[in-house]
């Protein structure tokens, strides 16, 4: 479903990805780890638009995506939610999730697709009409990833989705996100919590220095020596 | 090492032109040393503009106010007092206002600062027609003027002074706090620093300096009143010189406002009725293609030259 | 001895009850961890202790002295530094200049012996950014932007140290560090509190957690306590991930 060849981007002075391939099979989850500052979220904002690459392509469902302004890589089905949220701090919580609808196909089932994403954070429909700067941490992060899930995506991009949740929050989101391709979502997710995404994904890439260090089946990389001590602190 | 050469070769740049200004009225005409002096002031107005809003990011439009202060005690104190102590009380005054301005108001953020700054200017404004058809009988006041030349030197005089202001305060404890304030209030306040009263205290200084050029000002007109002493477009003309200029370092705000004042001064004496249209186009340019001012094509053009230079390494 | 000493403490925003009536004290040299599930006022309380709100009631005493309301500057110069959930760093300043403002400001007592210069770099070899001192702080990876509000919060001489979520987006080496770090701080005297959600941290270096739900205390003890708690289990850790997941 997406395929990245050979990626180079430049982040302000930096060199930031160095001939990055890695490809998403339609109906999969795929994990990103890696340090920080080792590229992960550099690699995401290439794919989904707010980056161009020095040269390499991006390609979704057989298209050339790199370059492309981010509105159109949404219409196209991709859906992004960014490390940290990045909410519309003055918006309600109701107000957050409908932007998340913009798109054309989208919006007209934005009705439908709200009562879903609440039912999977049933708190956002306690806290619906609240202004999103006054969410806690937390709270803001569950609105980002159902806004993310209002475009009704075809592949889901998460960027640290368990940044500050507690743990039964973050098994929740990992079990929802594990559930995502039965709903016919493809999911692509970075996380830090290496342990518990390669336990849910079907694939993984290591990223170090901006360059794919290690990919493979995620149970192989679980059980892998270099892997267990870098980053689960075995 | 490079930038030591260069930050030596501006300063004695800087050096050269200073002591041209200083000789100007021994060889330049009456009408020159004028024109001059109408530049400095632009120029003073937007460094004290810069030392308050440059860092904290906050957009003051109260510069009119302060100006106008200095303006009217001037014009009370003229003739009374030699010119020092003038030109002091006058920056005093302004100060004093813009210290309890500041306490009161400095609480408010963004916009709503900027639209009260701008308020203020009206009422001050307001108020002295108010006293003036109330308390004084007449409407606008007399002068006693002064020959160009104390005039030119005393501005010079007030040009160094608030070159020195911006100079340590910038490189100063006080600075450094500044800069942290316009980054991130909360994370300052939180690392001990009494943000309220450096804002205040910095709001109070460069409004020192626009007291202090305004009351040097008045000594060139043989009449004033609210409208000359308050008006606005000196609220917005050292904006928009700051802008034009740039405001990271001390000499990008001087080049700027120098440029800017001048073309003002040319487009107005050459096309006097159309010189607003002519001004405003070239500030459409301006915000287009340079957004960051004459500084940001500057470092542009160095960005461009270090790559130039690294590709052939 | 009791360093701080929290009673009744309430606030509303609006409608909203985020505290109410919280009790609690901490001891001198303790590493405290306050957790508790998205929304139960976690922040909330360390705004208040760290002075960025005012709470609507309640005393908040900090070394005998009743600081519940004072200036944020203020309760710094009193000796409580802290960090802050979303890192509210001076992006165009450098690392340097960080820790020296900390220094400059935050402490009117006793003020250490070694040159400013000095003092700042002992810091910054404290927290391991030594090499990073001239670096813009905006262009630091999250991990040590997280390390450097810690560099500046001590820099400002504290006693007790609030760490909002410190580990947060941290991978398990750098969180392993970051606990060195924590206990490097306690062994300095500083005593701390802790909001966390990374469970092995809290398991592994703190001697009493509080749990926080819904504005008030849920329970309070040891982490292996805690952990058993069937409430705490219910509302915030979930059924199987009592322990930190390890594999």
């Amino acid at each position: 479903m997406l395929t990245v060849r050979n990626l180079n981007t430049v982040h302000g002075k930096i060199q930031a990805l160095w001939d990055v391939s890695i490809e998403v099979e339609e109906g999969e989850v795929v994990a990103l780890v890696g340090a920080n500052g080792a590229g992960k979220t550099t690699l995401l904002d290439t794919i989904s638009g707010t980056y161009i690459p020095v040269s390499g392509s991006v390609e979704f469902q057989g298209q050339r995506i790199d370059g492309k302004s981010a509105a159109y890589i949404v219409e196209q089905g991709i859906s992004h939610v960014p490390q940290g949220g990045r909410l519309f701090s003055d918006m309600t919580v109701r107000e957050n999730l409908e932007m998340g609808a913009y798109s054309h196909h989208a919006w007209k089932q934005r009705t439908e697709t709200i009562e879903q994403v609440c039912q999977i954070f049933p708190r956002l429909k306690e806290r619906e009409t609240q202004v999103a700067s006054t969410l806690s941490g937390g709270e803001k992060q569950m609105v980002a990833i159902g806004r993310g899930l209002m475009s009704r995506p075809k592949l889901c991009i998460f960027d640290e989705p368990s940044y500050g949740l507690a743990p039964k929050s973050v098994m929740e989101i990992f079990q929802v996100i594990r559930s995502l391709p039965k709903q016919g979502i493809t999911v692509l997710i970075v996380e830090q919590n290496v342990g518990q995404v390669l336990e849910m994904a079907n694939r993984a890439y290591v990223l170090e220095n901006g360059r794919i260090a290690l990919q493979g089946i995620a149970c192989d990389l679980l059980a892998n020596d270099y892997v267990r001590k870098a980053y689960l602190g075995l | 090492m490079k930038d030591k050469t260069k930050k030596y070769s501006l300063f004695a740049g800087f050096i050269v032109i200073l002591l041209l200004l200083i000789s100007l009225p021994s060889y330049a005409s009456s009408y020159r040393v004028i024109f001059v002096t109408n530049i400095l002031m632009y120029v003073i107005l937007t460094l004290s503009w810069v030392i308050f809003s440059g860092p904290t990011g906050y957009i003051s439009l109260a510069t009119a106010a302060f100006f106008g202060i200095g303006v009217y005690t001037s014009a009370v104190l003229s003739g009374t007092l030699s010119l020092p102590f003038v030109i002091l009380i006058g920056a005093l005054a302004s100060f004093c206002l813009a210290f309890v301005v500041g306490s009161l108001t400095l609480r408010l953020r963004g916009m709503y600062f900027t639209m009260f700054t701008f308020a203020l200017v009206q009422l001050i404004s307001n108020f002295a027609h108010w006293y003036e058809v109330n308390v004084t009988g007449t409407v606008g006041r007399l002068v006693i003027s002064l020959d160009s030349t104390i005039i030119y030197y005393s501005i010079l005089v007030v040009f160094c002074l608030v070159l020195l202001a911006s100079y340590f305060i910038k490189r100063s404890k006080f600075g450094l706090a500044l800069q942290s304030i316009g980054e991130s209030e909360e994370a300052a306040a939180h690392s001990g620093i009494n943000v309220t009263l450096v804002k205040v205290t910095t709001f109070a200084i460069s409004a020192f300096f626009m007291g202090a050029v305004g009351a040097v000002m008045t000594m060139r007109w043989t009449y004033v009143d609210p409208p000359t002493a308050f008006d606005i477009r000196l609220s917005f003309m050292p904006l928009l010189m700051a802008i034009f200029g740039g405001m990271g370092n001390l000499f990008s705000p001087i080049i700027g406002s120098s440029i800017f004042a001048y073309l003002e001064e040319i487009l107005t004496t050459k096309f006097p009725y159309y010189y607003m249209l002519l001004f405003g186009g070239a500030m459409l340019l301006v915000i287009v293609f340079m957004p960051h001012g004459i500084e940001g094509v500057f470092r542009k053009f160095q960005k461009n030259n270090k790559q130039e230079s690294a590709k052939k390494t | 001895m009791k360093i701080l000493d929290v009673q009744g403490l309430k606030k509303k925003f609006g409608g909203l009850t985020a505290t109410a009536n919280v009790n609690f004290n901490i001891e001198q040299g303790e590493i405290v961890g306050l957790i508790g599930p998205n929304g139960a006022g976690k922040t909330t309380l360390f705004n208040l202790i760290s002075g960025a709100i005012t709470p609507d009631s309640g005393v908040i005493t900090f070394k005998g002295k009743n600081i519940a309301g004072l200036k944020p500057y203020r309760i710094c110069r009193e000796g409580i530094a802290r960090t802050f959930q979303s890192v509210k760093i001076f992006a165009k300043m450098s690392v340097f200049n960080h820790i020296l403002i900390g220094y400059l400001f935050g402490d009117h007592k006793n003020k250490a012996s070694g040159s400013s210069s000095e003092e700042v770099a002992k810091i910054l070899d404290f927290v391991r950014l030594s090499g990073m001192s001239e670096s813009r702080a905006g262009d630091l990876t999250l991990a040590n932007q997280k390390r450097l509000e810690v560099a500046r919060a001590l820099a400002t001489q504290p006693e007790l140290l609030l760490l909002d979520e410190v580990m947060a987006g941290l991978n398990p080496t750098e969180v392993a560090e970051t606990m060195e770090l924590v206990r490097k701080i306690r062994e300095k005297g500083i005593t701390v509190i802790m909001i966390e959600h990374v469970m092995k941290a809290i398991m592994e270096i703190c001697d009493r957690v509080i749990v926080l739900h819904h504005g008030e205390k849920l329970a309070e003890g040891k982490p292996e306590e805690i952990t058993q708690n069937k409430s705490v289990i219910e509302v915030y850790l979930g059924d199987s991930a009592c322990l930190p997941s390890e594999t």
